[in-house]
Parts: C-alpha cells; sequence; structure tokens
C-alpha cells in the first residue's frame, strides 16, 4: 500500500520535497519576520508608555486592595452589610443619573435630527451635487472623528459649566456617527421608487420624502437607539470636564478617596447601563424585530 | 339591505374584536409616541439650563474661539507633542496587546462549546459584562490613583476595559467556530487541551487578529482622551492648552490627532486585508 506513494522517481521527489520545504520555509519565516516586528513595536511602545514593570508589581497590590477599600464603609464593614449608608446619597444620584439620561436622550435626539436633515446630501445616490456631497461628507467625518469629550472640554469654555455643553457635545458627536450610517442605509434603498415619482415631475424633496424616506424610518430608528445605548455611557463621563451629569459626582469621589461612594456611584452606573441596554434592545426587537436584536 | 348589513358588522364586531380595535390603537401609537418623545425633549431643555440668549451667546463664543484657531501653530512645543502623540500610540498598541493576551484564555471559559456548564459560565459572563459597563475614562482615573500620573496607567486603564470587550467578542468567535474539527481531534484521541489548540484556535486566530487590529485602531481615538484625566499623551497637552486658551495650538493638536487616527485606520486596514482576506470584521 505505501509503495504508492514511493511510484515517483528518486529525482522528481528530490525536486518537490525541496519545494515543499522552501514554501513552509518561506511561511515560517514571514511569521517569524510578523511576530518579531511586533515585538519590536511592542518593546518600543513599552519604552515609549514610560512602563515600569516593578511599578505595576509593587503597586498591583493597590489595585486590588483599592477595590477591597471601596468596598468598605467608613466603619470599617463590608458596603453590602449596611446599604442604607452605602447608598446614603442615593436621592442626590438618582437626580444626577436622570441628569445623565436626559443629556444622553436631548443629546442623540439634537444629533439625529441634524443627521436626519444631512445625509440625504451625504449619500451617493441621493445627494443633488457632488460638491456638495463632499463638503458635508468632511463635515461628518470631522464630527465622528473628534472624540466627544474633546467637544465638551471646547463646549464648556464657549456656553459656560453645566450639561449644556455635554448635551450640544453628544449632539454633535452623534451627528457624525448617525450621519454615516444614515447615509449607507440610503445608499442601500430601492431606487425604482424614486424614479417613479421623478417621471410625475416631482421635485428632489417630494423625491426624498415619498420614495425614499418610507424605505429608511426603521433602519434611522434602529440606529438611533443603539446610538442612545453608546451616548448614556458617553455622558456618564461627561462630567469629568464639568459638563453635567454623574461623572462630576464620580469624579468628585475618586479624587479625594471617598472609598465607598465611588463603589456606590460605579454600581449605579452599571445598573443604569445595563437597563438602558436591556430596555433598548427590547424595545428594538418589539419595532423591528427579533433580527434587529444585535 | 341597510338592516342586515348592520346586524353583520355588529356580529363581526363581536366576533373579532381584534380586527375592529386594532386601528384606533394603532393610529394612536405612532403620534403618541412622537408626542411622548417632544415632550420628554421639552422638559430635557428646561431641566438642563437650555436657554436662547445663552445658547446664542456661547454660539458667538464659539466662532470667535474658531476664528482665533487659525491658523494651527504648534508655537515652540512640536517636538514635545510628536512626543506625545508617539506616547497615545503607544498606549493603544500595549493597552490593546495586553487586554487581547489576558481576554484569550478568560474568552474560552465563557464560550458555550468550551465549557458546557451554565453555573460556571455565566458569572464570568456578568464579570465580563460589567467591564464593559464602566467607561475607559473612570478606568483611568481608577489606575491613577493606583499606579500615579502618567501614560502607564492609561495603558493600564485601555487594557482593562477592552479586557470586558475582548472576552465577549473572542467567546463568540469560539462559539460560531466549527465543531466538527474538534470533533475530529476528540476522535482521534486527543486531550481537552488538544482540542482547542488543533481544533479551535486554527480557526478563532485569524478573526480575533482582525478584531484586535480593529481595536488598536479604535483606542487610538480612546487613548487621545484618556489624557483629559491625566494618563498621558497627546490628550493631555490638549487639555492643557484648551484650559489656558491657546487655541492656535489646540487646533493643531486636533489636526494631528485626526492625521494620526486617519493614518492608523488606513495601515490597520491594509494589515487586516492581508490576514482574514476581504472580509472586514465589523
Amino acid at each position: 500500500m505505501t509503495i504508492a506513494v514511493s511510484i515517483l522517481p528518486e529525482q522528481q521527489l528530490a525536486t518537490l520535497n525541496a519545494a515543499y520545504s522552501r514554501a513552509v520555509a518561506r511561511r515560517r519565516w514571514r511569521l517569524l519576520l510578523g511576530v518579531a516586528l511586533f515585538a519590536a513595536a511592542l518593546l518600543l511602545a513599552a519604552i515609549g508608555a514610560e512602563v515600569n514593570l516593578r511599578t505595576l508589581f509593587t503597586y498591583f497590590g493597590n489595585f486590588l486592595s483599592y477595590f477591597d477599600r471601596i468596598l468598605t464603609l467608613d466603619s470599617g464593614q463590608r458596603v453590602w452589610t449596611d446599604v442604607g449608608e452605602w447608598l446614603w446619597g442615593w436621592r442626590k444620584w438618582l437626580k444626577m443619573l436622570g441628569e445623565t439620561l436626559l443629556i444622553s436622550y436631548v443629546g442623540t435626539l439634537i444629533g439625529a435630527t441634524l443627521a436626519f436633515a444631512l445625509n440625504f446630501f451625504a449619500a451617493e445616490n441621493t445627494s443633488p451635487a457632488p460638491w456638495l456631497r463632499f463638503v458635508v461628507r468632511r463635515l461628518l467625518e470631522f464630527a465622528r472623528t473628534v472624540p466627544g469629550i474633546v467637544f465638551a472640554l471646547i463646549f464648556v469654555i464657549a456656553f459656560g459649566l453645566g450639561p449644556m455643553a455635554g448635551v450640544l457635545a453628544i449632539a454633535i458627536h452623534s451627528t457624525g456617527a448617525l450621519g454615516k450610517l444614515f447615509s449607507e442605509i440610503v445608499e442601500n434603498a430601492d431606487m425604482k421608487p424614486v424614479e417613479g415619482i421623478r417621471s410625475t415631475g416631482a421635485s428632489w424633496l417630494a423625491c426624498m420624502r415619498f420614495a425614499v424616506l418610507p424605505q429608511v424610518t426603521a433602519g434611522y430608528a434602529s440606529y438611533a437607539l443603539l446610538r442612545f445605548e453608546i451616548n448614556v455611557r458617553e455622558a456618564s463621563v461627561m462630567g469629568f470636564v464639568g459638563a453635567g451629569g454623574i461623572g462630576q459626582e464620580l469624579v468628585v469621589a475618586i479624587r479625594k478617596f471617598y472609598y465607598s461612594d465611588v463603589s456606590a456611584i460605579l454600581l449605579t452606573i452599571i445598573v443604569t447601563v445595563f437597563i438602558i441596554d436591556i430596555a433598548t434592545g427590547w424595545l428594538r426587537g418589539r419595532l423591528f424585530g427579533k433580527e434587529a436584536r444585535t | 339591505m341597510t338592516k342586515p348589513q348592520q346586524v353583520d358588522t355588529a356580529q363581526l364586531r363581536a366576533r373579532y374584536p381584534d380586527v375592529f380595535d386594532r386601528p384606533a390603537s394603532a393610529r394612536l401609537a405612532a403620534p403618541a409616541m412622537i408626542v411622548a418623545a417632544l415632550a420628554i425633549l421639552v422638559y430635557g431643555f428646561v431641566d438642563l439650563d437650555f436657554s436662547p440668549s445663552r445658547f446664542f451667546s456661547g454660539l458667538s463664543q464659539l466662532g470667535w474661539i474658531s476664528l482665533m484657531m487659525i491658523p494651527p501653530d504648534p508655537g515652540s512645543s512640536l517636538p514635545i507633542y510628536l512626543k506625545a502623540l508617539g506616547e497615545t500610540l503607544s498606549i493603544a498598541l500595549l493597552g490593546t496587546t495586553l487586554a487581547a493576551l489576558f481576554a484569550l484564555p478568560v474568552s474560552l471559559l465563557a464560550a458555550r462549546n468550551v465549557v458546557p456548564s451554565k453555573i460556571l459560565r455565566f458569572p464570568v459572563r456578568r464579570f465580563l459584562d460589567s467591564i464593559r459597563g464602566v467607561d475607559t475614562l473612570i478606568w483611568a482615573l481608577v489606575w491613577i490613583n493606583v499606579v500615579g500620573l502618567g501614560p502607564f496607567a492609561g495603558v493600564l486603564a485601555i487594557a482593562v476595559s477592552d479586557f470586558g470587550s475582548f472576552g465577549k467578542l473572542f467567546s463568540e468567535a469560539i462559539e460560531g467556530a466549527d465543531q466538527k474539527q474538534v470533533e475530529g481531534i476528540r476522535a482521534s484521541g486527543g486531550s481537552a487541551l488538544h482540542e482547542i489548540r488543533f481544533g479551535l484556535l486554527p480557526q478563532v486566530l485569524p478573526v480575533i487578529a482582525g478584531q484586535v487590529l480593529y481595536f488598536i485602531e479604535s483606542n487610538t481615538r480612546s487613548a487621545t482622551i484618556i489624557g483629559i484625566v491625566g494618563a498621558g499623551g497627546i490628550g493631555l497637552q490638549l487639555a492643557e492648552q484648551i484650559r489656558v486658551l491657546e487655541w492656535q495650538r489646540v487646533s493643531f493638536l486636533i489636526l494631528m490627532i485626526l492625521v494620526a487616527v486617519a493614518a492608523i485606520d488606513f495601515i490597520s486596514g491594509k494589515l487586516r486585508f492581508a490576514i482574514i482576506g476581504r472580509r472586514a470584521v465589523a
């Protein structure tokens, strides 16, 4: 049975073997080279980021004991033994959480409205003029790439401290992100209804309203809900730069070492994020069927 | 003729109440939702201290700021900014790599086809979910308390927050892997570790590599902002220049970030295609 393999003449076999081992060797080399390059990049990065393993090992205990400390009340007991004492500021925190949710809601709605107004100009198939598409696309790209918190930092100076800066920062960032997604939906829309409506002599606006819009609203709403979910997380840190919401309380608690408050506020944030995730997932499932629930 | 029809309608109404009642509620649902959404919006405007005068004065202020940003000018601190940018890229690369290294074994524990026991999987999943529920900036603040100000805290913050996301994504990739190869290994007498090494990993590694590259890309953005709370990198410079109102430098820094992000996008896009072929990772 095994003879069948060695029927090839010695010479031919040798060339084939050589070719095979060369191919394998080349693949190994390439892999090795890739790994070496990656390791070199990591090493360079480690130097650049001032990584100090000794600091890490000395302080890693601190990281664990930090969690130990934030789970301990001033009286030395574990937090869950006295929930009333742990969540002493729940009235204030709930109010701030409500503010956070409002910030993300208003921000998402403004952002979605602006994105809605702009996306028809950014989509390949509906844009009235190429230069307009170019300008709108660059604008959306800018709004999307600059992080929301950088906008917040600048807006805090322009509009003053408070939630208004946070709302506008979230609105601009959402405009960029949603504008791109919305225009992609429009690009995937069926163009036959548009032709039908245009053949009746309708204006561009009427084409958008009666041919494109009915196809895309469900997708818009689904993406806007997803964005709301993301924005809740983002709004929870807007307070770090003075732009309103629960982040303000958290940063004070962390900086001033109010340990049990840190864990209490983190808990409320995590629970809120969970609830919002589940609620929007449920809402998307109800509105757009099961397949949209991702 | 009219009388029998009326009787018919009444009967039909009685027999199929759902069909007759639905239009009314369905008609009301959409306007009611819109009214509710607008009501919350108006309440939000009032509660969050929106006022037209504040908005327009802020807008004119913003106009002035934008005017002062032109032209972008680094002043004499270009070398410092370049170094900070390098720091940011280092933070993104190291943080993502660390997260991937630690997340791989944990994601095996969270995958249904590796660990069939729900009791073991459930806590691992909830643990990963809680880590993901906390924003990177918050992790950065926590790590600054532990290892002090500087880029190292940023690396650890990105590593921890990505650990949560990677754990979830990797475990989903593993669950999506083809079971037949694993069964083949088991049939030839391989141990559980053999099954993972020779049955699962060859299938999931390309997917995982694509995701890691994608995260390095998105972490370049995250790494620019964690500097704002003091965790090193270009965000630190940006926040400082904004606070001292050096607008020309601010616009230069923002431009630098935009260019760097675009460059990383480009490179990692090429690498991703080289590793996993044309199908992009979402």
